[in-house]
């Protein structure tokens, strides 16, 4: 699961999916939210290790980075193992982007990647919003 | 066993029942206002973006919950599926006191003179039933003011040429604009175009005892934390209840409108809060669920005088479910300028809802509400992996640059788009559920996907180095914005209620809510629904002789 996880958002200068705990998003949403998805779940990661097999021969999580990704192209390009595979790219997203109360999003770890400010910066600090009026209107 | 009855009970307490429940208490008629959700405060702002009524992976925030309240979908080539309140294709709007506007992005729009003559203005369309209002704007215009200073919209339309006349201006001044208004602003000036501040029932200063928006980026979807947003819930409500004439009973689902043997409504049979089901005897029945449960409702209410549901004669009941279809383009700037600062839409321009050579009708063009991370992941341009490296350094580089713009095309209504009650499936309570099903007409398609040009040439004369556009799909197109299902006519036999808001043939059964919409304008539709309420309410007052409806 991680092997896949850290392909979908991989790690750089900024830390990458595993490190964001988007794993433990998942974990934690299985048991609440998603929990209808747990045997879509069991199903879907034995498929990705048998495509695996098939494709270079070994399981997923021992394949190097490249053929890792290699697999996942194949996997992509695959009518039947597709609707998991979008199923873990959205899930990765959400646990990635998404509000860290949800278990991912370690630290904020993307809002600061992106460059979202948190805790907010008020649009107050820039403008007096008791009197519209005076607000700052540069191009009237 | 029958409770005490009333003299009116309104189902749904929403952007139209909110309204009538206040006009009708305030008139000194009793009245039931009954809701299927719960009342939530400015408390329940929890600012999830994974959990909310606009961006749902975690469920709706304000409901309907997916335990309880399954729809069928009919999709292409009649392939149907059960869909769930926060999955796609079941075409949610809130359920909570208040409604939609509990939650909304708030825009006020008045529809302009046009869009209530799409018929006499463009003719005949093959394949739609477009059709005139039997309303004119005129009609609506006092109402549209009283909505505006009632509920309460903040914004500056002098700036839009095209806005139909108004004997007032708005009650508050818009907000100040954000970085992105800033350079859309001459940037529509350029093209020659008429950019305003949009109309937005949000507080821009303190107003109705409630205080000014502080500009967070959690806006459309969310509660507002602050209470400066201007709903049903915060504003008429808690008048119409104050009047002590009023009721609010809520976690309520209405099972069936019950009928005489004269073809009068008598009340209604609901299932209250413990599940336990409850007849409340009424004068008039008020129907308000919004296009989708409204027409559900109607058409669950069969009797020996109405077999095929009621105000269903002529088959009308569900026919025309429409909403909007959202086209626009997205654009990178070469500079960062992302300025966090809500609700983020705030400009727009009117110059293409009418008047494109070719087309029926257009849409209003606006700048989008501000795009959390999670949201902006699948803003990307076309050929870019949705996944991997590319798609992390697209959200690293890409996120604070984004501008965005887009707008919600009139939609050529057509009869085959419609609500239906499913003959197998049924909700938690034992009722037939909703089933959607149809399509766009290809015209709307041809409308929104020249809107999306209209938008790129904005974005990139504000500067954007690379655009790409927002394109309409197929499919069937409801959303927060349903409307249709009810038609408003002076004629029975292709129409369900009179230019009242009044079943054709039950005198005592009114439906008040963007189900009677004819067309749906290319504008958010909300204040368009609060105006009616208020305009049906009027007439309904006026007609009403002390304990009974003549």
């Amino acid at each position: 699961m991680e092997a896949v996880c850290a392909q979908i958002i991989p790690e750089d200068q900024d830390a990458g999916a595993v490190r964001a705990g988007v794993v433990h998003f998942m974990d934690t949403q299985l048991t609440r939210f998603y929990k209808p998805l747990q045997k879509t779940y069991r199903r879907g990661i034995a498929q990705i290790d048998q495509a695996s097999l098939e494709v270079a021969g070994k399981p997923f999580a021992e394949l190097p980075a490249a053929q890792q990704l290699a697999v996942l192209h194949h996997i992509e390009s695959n009518p039947e193992l597709k609707p998991f595979f979008d199923l873990l790219v959205a899930h990765t997203m959400q646990g990635f982007y998404g509000d860290p109360r949800h278990g991912g999003n370690r630290d904020r770890v993307s809002w600061k990647m992106v460059g979202l400010p948190y805790p907010p910066l008020r649009g107050r600090l820039r403008y007096d919003l008791t009197d519209p009026a005076k607000g700052e209107r540069p191009w009237r | 066993m029958a409770l005490k009855r009333v003299n009116a009970v309104i189902v749904g307490a929403g952007a139209g029942g909110g309204i009538v429940a206040k006009e009708l208490a305030e008139a000194g008629l009793s009245v039931v206002l009954l809701e299927r959700g719960k009342w939530y405060s400015p408390f329940d702002c929890r600012k999830d973006d994974l959990r909310n009524q606009r961006t749902s992976p975690l469920g709706q925030a304000f409901g309907p919950d997916d335990e309880r309240n399954p729809r069928v979908l009919v999709e292409g080539a009649g392939h149907e599926r059960m869909v769930r309140a926060s999955g796609s294709g079941y075409h949610n709007n809130a359920a909570c006191v208040g409604g939609g506007t509990f939650s909304y992005g708030a825009m006020a729009w008045r529809y302009l003179e046009k869009d209530f003559r799409m018929r006499s203005t463009y003719g005949r369309l093959p394949g739609s039933t477009l059709e005139d209002w039997p309303v004119s704007y005129q009609d609506l215009e006092p109402y549209y003011e009283k909505a505006e200073w009632e509920i309460g919209v903040s914004g500056d339309v002098s700036g839009d040429p095209f806005h139909a006349p108004r004997r007032r201006p708005l009650p508050m001044p818009p907000l100040p604009p954000n970085r992105e208004q800033e350079l859309l602003y001459p940037a529509a000036k350029r093209l020659g175009l008429h950019p305003f501040d949009i109309p937005m029932l949000r507080n821009s200063v303190p107003y109705n005892g409630r205080p000014a928006c502080m500009r967070c980026r959690w806006c459309v979807g969310f509660a507002c934390e602050v209470d400066a947003k201007c709903g049903t819930h915060n504003t008429v409500i808690p008048k119409a209840l104050a009047t002590k004439n009023c009721e609010l009973r809520t976690e309520c689902v209405v099972k069936e409108i019950l009928t005489n043997e004269h073809g009068r409504v008598t009340g209604i049979a609901y299932f209250d809060a413990h599940d336990q089901l409850q007849q409340q005897d009424a004068d008039i029945v008020v129907v308000s669920c919004g296009a989708i449960e409204s027409a559900r409702l109607l058409l669950n209410s069969k009797s020996r005088f109405f077999p095929d549901g009621l105000g269903n004669r002529h088959d009308w009941v569900g026919r025309n479910l429409q909403g909007h279809t959202y086209s626009g383009a997205f654009g990178l700037m070469p500079m960062d300028i992302y300025d966090d600062l809500g609700p983020g839409a705030g400009i727009a321009i009117s110059d293409y809802n009418h008047g494109n050579p070719g087309l029926i009708g257009g849409a209003m063009l606006a700048n989008e509400f501000i795009r959390l991370p999670y949201q902006f992941v699948s803003m990307i341009p076309p050929g870019l992996p949705r996944w991997g490296k590319a798609h992390k350094d697209f959200m690293r580089s890409a996120y604070r640059r984004a501008i965005a713009v887009q707008g919600p095309t009139q939609e050529m209504p057509v009869f085959d788009s419609r609500v239906q009650v499913d003959p197998v499936v049924k909700d938690h309570w034992g009722i037939p559920v909703a089933r959607l099903s149809g399509d766009k007409h290809p015209h709307t398609i041809e409308i929104s996907t020249v809107m999306a040009g209209k938008a790129e040439a904005w974005i990139k004369e504000a500067g954007a180095v690379q655009t790409w556009k927002k394109l309409p799909g197929p499919g069937l197109s409801a959303g927060q914005h349903q409307a249709g299902t009810c038609r408003m006519g002076d004629d029975p036999n292709t129409s369900v209620v009179n230019r009242y808001c009044q079943v054709h043939d039950v005198d005592n059964l009114f439906v008040i809510d963007a189900s009677v919409h004819v067309t749906n304008g290319g504008f958010n539709p909300v204040l368009t629904i609060m105006a009616m309420a208020y305009r049906a309410s009027d007439h309904l007052v006026k007609q009403w002789k002390g304990t009974r409806f003549a």
